[in-house]
């Protein structure tokens, strides 16, 4: 079978118990850790061979989402069914058949890369010979291959990311979760990983993913949601996100730096939303052309000015704010 | 080709063919593959030095002065004091350091709670790697006792599961002990202030019966004392079955105490 041909029907679908139940169900699902409400009531369900996004500022809740999904960590209320198991009940079971990448890594540093691959497949009870032989595609996937018996200690954390992916495919999981998974990597290295969960989507894993990066969750994710104090503050896709929240398109303006709340008292019948920012003013219209131009027929003369498509980023800032949260 | 839709994850339906604890215990068998060479010729020296110094180098001017230490050559004496000794020593290395590594700087455990093991098989699953390493360290000692010629007794035989015991009676508390801390500043003190008073203190050197009164009494509550006594006694063939079952049921009272505690600390450190 071609590496990116779809999944068949067949074995994917036939371990399912029935093919439209979704693979995890979360309803008023909460986490508390003394008095901080981590999670707070929130619902979601994700379909089998979706990618889903969860995205959100440091402190939103996502990676606590991410450790109960994983049954690492106990719910503190609500419900969660993860492939049609309960984690409080039937954690291990429902492990054996998740990848786990977790934010930060949990490679043996000392031991070398196949070595790494080969303790983790035998914690799932995978026989050696099994694990060697996927441990031969999977560095291949991960591009890996010619670092086999290399210590993981010197690596880079592009590799080191790429390796833990690697391992958390040694289980042949039915459903991968990515918390993070490159923070911290350069564009190459970042590129790259897309590429890969790409690929694993299309050949029908569901994939739950974490991240800061919007172009990342654009690039990856059927549907995401946008987590704030332990809510969820949107849902949908990302296009529908953009339309929902956002305008088509934004214009970016700039003034003199201390000219700029005044410029925007000039323009503020132009839009219907405008922000201003310490260096620049924007403004939200589905024309942004057609604005800038009326700007001009002002008489007013930015220094520069940009006509550009509304991103996820708008949408994700419009939704938890620019104030930092640590 | 990493995805082959037909058989992907079906190997995992024909898994299952070994306990967790042994899945766990596998991690510390692969990873001790780079240290083991150093750690077998310790194992070796560690006895063949103490037992020429001690016991054969002091031994002669002790026995030289007094002639016997309880009944026997000073040898004879130190020796099974110091196989409980090191099964004390062994244990406590391998349940501080390795268990702080594996909950903050490597995070085996985290890696390890990825997967279908649980707290509960990773506490055993440690235990049993410092079982294993106690029969090897023990199986070692012994060796090097007999070749001394200090072994009196076929029921030194028993004294390998003792020192397995004593080992346990240490490794567990302890382990539930370094599970609490959040770096390891305090396993040295761990050392200072109870391992080597034990050391020193619970009759490897010399019999309890030296102390004043009042400590006496202190020693033989502490779990090296009952280690060192059944060793002892084990060795030198002086067995007596009360004496024996009650250094016994001490040593697995404290093993068993300790991996309930351990089990709780676990708990609380890894499953937030």
């Amino acid at each position: 079978m071609h590496p990116l041909s779809g999944p068949s029907t067949g074995a994917l679908a036939a371990r399912s118990d029935t093919p439209a139940e979704p693979v995890i169900w979360a309803r008023d699902l909460e986490k508390r850790f003394g008095d901080l409400v981590a999670v707070d009531h929130i619902a979601f369900d994700i379909s089998r061979g979706e990618c889903f996004g969860f995205l959100g500022p440091n402190g939103a809740g996502k990676t606590s989402t991410m450790r109960m999904i994983a049954c690492m960590s106990p719910l503190s209320g609500g419900t969660l069914r993860v492939l049609g198991l309960d984690p409080t009940t039937d954690g291990a079971r429902i492990r054996a058949r998740i990848g786990l990448v977790p934010q930060e890594d949990t490679l043996d540093l000392e031991l070398t890369v196949m070595d790494n691959l080969i303790i983790y497949g035998r914690y799932f009870d995978l026989p050696r010979k099994v694990i060697r032989e996927r441990a031969t595609r999977l560095l291949e996937f991960a591009q890996l291959s010619d670092r086999v018996n290399e210590k993981v200690d010197p690596l880079s954390g592009g590799l080191k990311r790429r390796l833990t992916i690697a391992r958390a495919l040694v289980s042949e999981p039915d459903l991968l979760i990515l918390d993070e998974p490159t923070t911290g990597l350069d564009p190459q290295a970042r590129h790259l990983l897309w590429d890969r969960l790409y690929r694993l989507k299309q050949q029908g894993v569901t994939l739950v993913v974490t991240t800061h990066y919007m172009d990342e969750a654009e690039q990856l994710c059927d549907r995401l949601v946008v987590m704030d104090h332990g809510r969820i503050a949107a849902l949908g896709t990302p296009h529908s996100l953009i339309a929902e929240h956002c305008t088509k398109e934004v214009l970016e303006l700039r003034f003199e730096p201390d000219e700029n709340a005044a410029m925007a008292e000039r323009l503020d019948d132009l839009v219907e939303r405008l922000e201003v920012l310490p260096d620049r003013i924007l403004l939200y219209a589905d024309d942004a052309d057609h604005v800038l131009a009326a700007v001009e027929a002002k008489g007013l003369v930015p220094r520069n000015s940009l006509v550009r498509r509304s991103t996820l980023e708008d949408v994700f800032l419009r939704l938890t704010g620019r104030t930092l949260v640590d | 080709m990493v995805v082959d839709s037909e058989t992907w994850g079906l190997a995992r339906a024909q898994g299952a063919q070994s306990p967790p604890t042994v899945r766990v215990l596998r991690y510390y068998a692969h990873a001790y593959r780079r240290t083991w060479r150093s750690s077998v010729t310790v194992s070796f020296l560690y006895p063949v030095f103490y037992l020429t110094a001690m016991g054969v180098g002091l031994g002669s001017l002790i026995n030289h002065h007094t002639h016997l230490v309880d009944h026997v050559q000073y040898l004879d004496f130190i020796a099974p004091g110091l196989l409980a000794a090191t099964a004390m020593q062994i244990a406590a290395n391998d349940s501080m350091w390795p268990v702080m590594a594996a909950i903050k700087w490597i995070r085996t455990y985290f890696a390890m709670l990825a997967t279908p093991l649980t707290v509960t098989d990773i506490l055993l699953g440690h235990l049993l790697w410092i079982t294993l390493r106690l029969v090897m360290v023990a199986t070692i000692y012994l060796g090097v006792m007999a070749a001394f010629g200090v072994v009196a007794s076929p029921l030194a035989i028993a004294a390998l599961p003792a020192a397995v015991l004593i080992g346990l009676a240490f490794a567990a508390p302890l382990s539930a002990f370094a599970a609490t801390q959040e770096n390891d500043h305090g396993f040295p003190l761990v050392y200072r202030m109870m391992l080597i008073p034990l050391f020193l203190f619970s009759g490897t050197f010399f019999p309890v019966s030296q102390l004043p009164g009042w400590l006496q009494v202190v020693a033989a509550c502490t779990p090296l004392y009952h280690g060192v006594h059944l060793a002892r006694a084990l060795v030198l063939g002086q067995a007596q079955l009360s004496g024996v079952l009650g250094d016994v049921a001490y040593l697995v009272g404290l093993a068993v105490l300790g991996t309930l505690l351990a089990r709780l600390t676990y708990g609380r450190r890894l499953v937030i």
